[in-house]
C-alpha cells in the first residue's frame, strides 16, 4: 500500500492524515468526555448522548444564524456565546431528564439503555420536526477560514487548530472540576461510596442531578465544536455514539486519562488507514482491533483501583 | 380442564402455558389468513419473523439476564445465508447471459467481478445453505460468547460490545459490495429449487411453514425454559456468584443460551428472506437490532408468548402510524421505549398477570364457590413452580 509515494510524501501525508485524525480525535474527546462522566462515573448508559451533542450543534447553528442576521458586526465572536448557550441548553435539558427519568433507573442499568434510547428517538425527530430532515451547516466567521502553511506540502486548516485549542481548555477545566475543586471531590465521593457520601452530608441526588447536567453539557459543547468541521442533521448523533462507548469503555471506563488516550489511539488509526484503504474498511479494522483488545483486556485500557 | 387444573395447583402453569400456545397458533394459523388478504397476511407473516428473535431475546434477556443488543446481526446472518442460495438460483448462465460474467449475480457483475467468491461456491447447496443459518449465526455468537463470558464481561459492557459488532457488520456489508451487494443488498430473488417464490400461492404456503416454524420454536423455547437448564439460567441472573459457587460454569450457561438466541433469530432471517424475497443490510445495524428489543420489551421480557404478541402490536402500530403519520412514529416508538421500562416492565404479559388474569380466574371459577382463586394464591411459589 505504499508503492508510488516517496519518502517525504509519505511524511506529508502521514503529517496531513494525523492532523486530519487529530481534529477527529478532539471530536472523540469532546464527546467521550461527557460520556466519561456519566457513564464512567455514574454508571449510567446514556444512548441519547449523540441527541445532546446535536443540541448544541443546532444551538450554534441558530445563533450563527441569529447574529448573522441582527448583528452582523458581532459575527466574528458569536462562536463563543453559541458555546456557552449550547453548555447551558444540553446541561439543562440533561438535568431535566435526570428528574424525570434517570434518577428512577439507577439500580438498572440495562433499562436506562432503552429508556435513554427512546429518548433519543425522541430527540431526533423533535429536531427533524423543527430544523428539516436536511443538514445544516454554520457560516464560520473569517478569522477561522483558511489554512496555515507549515510546509510547502503541508497545510493546517485553522478551525481545525481552533478545535483542538478548544478541547485542551475543555479538558483541563474538567480535570479541575472534577479533580481538584471541592465540588469534583463530592462527585468522585459519591460514586464511590453512595451511603457513605450521604452520612457525611452530601446532597447525592443533587450531585446526581449536577453531574449528569456536567456531562450532557460538555456533550453540547462536543456539539457546537462540530459544527466547524461538519454539517449537522438530525441522525447524525447516532453515528456517532457507538464510537464514543468504544473510546469510554477502551480507555477504562472510570479513567479520563485513559478516555483521552483512546480517544487518540482509536482516531489516529482510523484517520492514518482510512488514506490507504478505503473508509469503511479503516473503520471496520478500527473496531475490530478496538473489540478484540477489548476481549483480551475487558476492564480497558487505564484502571483505576477501586475498593468496591 | 381450567378449574381441575386450579385446585392441583402445580399444573395448571404448564396446562396454561399449553392453552396459550394453542390460542395463539388458533390465532396465527386460523384467524388470520382467513380476516386478513395476501398483502396483508404476508406482512404479518414478515412481522412473525421478528418474533423469533423476540423469543431469543426472552430467553437471552428476560431469563438469563444478558442484554444482547446484536440480534440483528444474527438475523441478518441467518437471512443472508438464505439469500445467497435464492440468489444463486436465480443467476443461472441463462437467465444472466447478458452479463459480462454470466452464471455470478448481477451485483457482482455491476461491480467488475469475474468469479463467484469462495464463500458464494457452497452455498449452491440447498443442504448446506440450510445449516449454514443456523450454524454460522451460531457459531459467531459461540466465538462471542466464549471471549466475552469466560472473561466475565456482562451487563451493559456486553451491550455495547454486541452493538459494536452490529455496526462493524453492517459497515462492512455496505462496504463490500462486490462481495455482499452493498447498500441494496441481495435483491431479485425468484425461486426455491425451481419453486417460484412470489407467487400469492407461495406466500400462503411460506406463511404457514413460518408458523409451524414458530409454534416449534415457542415449545423449543418452553421446553428450555422448564428444564433444569432454564432454572439455572434464572438463578444466574438474580445471583450470579452463588451459581458459581455451587459449582456450576456460568459461562457455559451463558454462552449455550446467547448461541440459542442466535440461532433462533437465524431461523427468522431465513423465512424473512423467503417471504420478502430480499435481504438488506437495513435489518443487521444497531437500529434494528434495538428495535427487535422493543418487541420483546412489549410483550414482556418474561413471557414467550407475551413476546409474540408484543412483536405483532408493535409492528402493526408501525405500520398503521408510518402509513397515515409518518412523523409520530418515531414519537410513539421513544415514549414505547420509556414506558416499557418505567411504567411497564413486565411488557403486555405483566399488565394481563396484574389486572386480567385474577378476573380471568374469578370468572371462571364462579360457578364453584369455596374453591375458587385463592386456591392458586396459597400455594407457595416455589412448591407451585415444582
Amino acid at each position: 500500500m505504499f508503492e508510488g509515494y516517496s519518502l517525504a510524501e509519505l511524511g506529508s501525508i502521514f503529517a496531513m492524515q494525523g492532523f486530519a485524525g487529530l481534529i477527529l480525535f478532539s471530536v472523540f474527546v469532546l464527546m467521550a468526555l461527557g460520556l466519561a462522566i456519566i457513564f464512567g462515573q455514574m454508571g449510567v448508559i446514556n444512548m441519547a448522548h449523540g441527541e445532546f451533542m446535536i443540541l448544541g450543534a443546532y444551538v450554534t447553528y441558530l445563533c450563527s444564524t441569529l447574529v448573522s442576521q441582527h448583528a452582523p458586526a458581532l459575527f466574528p465572536f458569536y462562536f463563543f456565546v453559541a458555546m456557552a448557550l449550547a453548555f447551558v441548553a444540553s446541561g439543562l435539558l440533561g438535568m431535566l431528564v435526570e428528574w424525570g427519568m434517570i434518577r428512577f433507573l439507577y439500580k438498572r442499568p440495562l433499562d436506562t439503555l432503552l429508556a435513554t434510547w427512546g429518548l433519543s428517538l425522541i430527540l431526533q425527530q423533535i429536531f427533524r420536526s423543527v430544523f428539516g430532515a436536511r443538514e445544516v451547516g454554520v457560516v464560520l466567521p473569517d478569522w477561522l477560514m483558511g489554512s496555515v502553511a507549515v510546509t510547502d506540502s503541508i497545510e493546517v486548516p485553522i478551525n481545525g487548530l481552533f478545535v483542538m485549542a478548544l478541547t485542551i481548555a475543555i479538558t483541563v477545566v474538567i480535570y479541575v472540576v472534577m479533580f481538584r475543586s471541592r465540588w469534583g471531590q463530592g462527585v468522585r465521593a459519591v460514586m464511590q461510596n453512595r451511603t457513605m457520601a450521604g452520612a457525611v452530608g452530601i446532597n447525592t441526588e443533587k450531585v446526581d442531578r449536577y453531574t449528569f447536567g456536567l456531562g450532557c453539557g460538555i456533550a453540547g459543547v462536543a456539539g457546537s465544536a462540530f459544527t466547524m468541521v461538519g454539517s449537522t442533521g438530525p441522525t447524525s448523533g447516532q453515528l456517532y455514539i457507538v464510537d464514543t462507548f468504544l473510546v469510554v469503555v477502551f480507555g477504562g471506563a472510570q479513567s479520563l486519562i485513559g478516555t483521552i488516550a483512546s480517544a487518540f489511539t482509536i482516531s489516529q488509526a482510523q484517520s492514518t488507514m482510512e488514506f490507504f484503504l478505503s473508509g469503511s474498511t479503516a473503520k471496520v479494522l478500527t473496531l475490530l482491533t478496538v473489540v478484540a483488545i477489548l476481549m483480551l483486556r475487558p476492564q480497558g485500557l487505564f484502571v483505576l483501583k477501586v475498593r468496591r | 380442564m381450567k378449574k381441575t387444573a386450579i385446585q392441583s395447583g402445580s399444573p395448571f402453569r404448564v396446562t396454561g402455558e399449553m392453552t396459550g400456545v394453542l390460542l395463539l397458533a388458533l390465532f396465527i394459523v386460523v384467524v388470520l389468513p382467513l380476516g386478513l388478504d395476501t398483502f396483508r397476511l404476508n406482512m404479518v407473516g414478515k412481522y412473525l419473523t421478528y418474533a423469533f428473535v423476540a423469543l431469543g431475546l426472552v430467553l437471552c434477556w428476560g431469563s438469563a439476564g444478558i442484554l444482547s443488543l446484536g440480534q440483528g446481526i444474527f438475523f441478518g446472518l441467518g437471512g443472508y445465508c438464505m439469500a445467497m442460495f435464492l440468489k444463486l438460483e436465480a443467476s443461472s448462465p441463462e437467465a444472466t447471459k447478458i452479463q459480462s460474467t454470466p452464471g455470478i449475480p448481477d451485483f457482482m457483475d455491476w461491480n467488475q467481478l469475474t468469479a463467484l467468491p469462495w464463500f458464494w461456491e457452497p452455498f449452491h447447496s440447498l443442504t448446506f445453505s440450510v445449516v449454514a443459518v443456523v450454524a454460522v449465526p451460531a457459531l459467531l455468537a459461540f466465538v462471542v460468547g466464549l471471549a466475552m463470558f469466560k472473561r466475565r464481561v456482562g451487563g451493559v459492557y456486553f451491550a455495547i460490545i454486541t452493538q459494536a459488532f452490529a455496526a462493524i457488520l453492517t459497515i462492512l456489508i455496505v462496504g463490500q459490495q462486490g462481495y455482499t451487494g452493498g447498500i441494496n443488498g441481495i435483491t431479485d430473488l425468484r425461486t426455491l429449487k425451481g419453486w417460484d417464490i412470489r407467487t400469492d400461492e407461495a406466500k400462503l404456503v411460506l406463511y404457514f411453514v413460518n408458523a409451524a416454524l414458530l409454534i416449534g420454536c415457542i415449545l423449543l423455547c418452553l421446553y428450555v425454559r422448564h428444564s433444569k437448564l432454564g432454572r439455572i439460567l434464572v438463578a444466574l441472573r438474580d445471583k450470579e456468584d452463588r451459581v458459581r459457587f455451587s459449582g456450576y460454569d456460568v459461562a457455559n450457561f451463558k454462552i449455550f443460551v446467547f448461541c440459542f438466541a442466535a440461532a433462533l433469530s437465524a431461523v427468522g432471517g431465513a423465512m424473512f428472506t423467503l417471504q420478502v424475497g430480499f435481504m438488506s443490510p437495513s435489518f443487521v445495524g444497531i437500529v434494528p437490532s434495538i428495535e427487535m428489543v422493543i418487541y420483546c420489551a412489549v410483550g414482556g421480557r418474561l413471557s414467550l408468548l407475551g413476546a409474540v404478541y408484543g412483536t405483532l402490536l408493535v409492528n402493526w402500530a408501525k405500520t398503521l402510524l408510518s402509513e397515515s403519520f409518518p412523523e409520530l412514529w418515531l414519537f410513539a416508538m421513544g415514549a414505547l421505549f420509556i414506558g416499557v421500562v418505567m411504567v411497564f416492565p413486565n411488557g403486555l404479559a405483566g399488565l394481563y398477570q396484574q389486572h386480567l388474569a385474577p378476573h380471568l380466574k374469578r370468572a371462571l371459577s364462579r360457578g364453584r364457590p369455596g374453591v375458587a382463586a385463592p386456591a392458586a394464591t396459597i400455594i407457595p411459589p416455589h412448591t407451585a413452580a415444582d
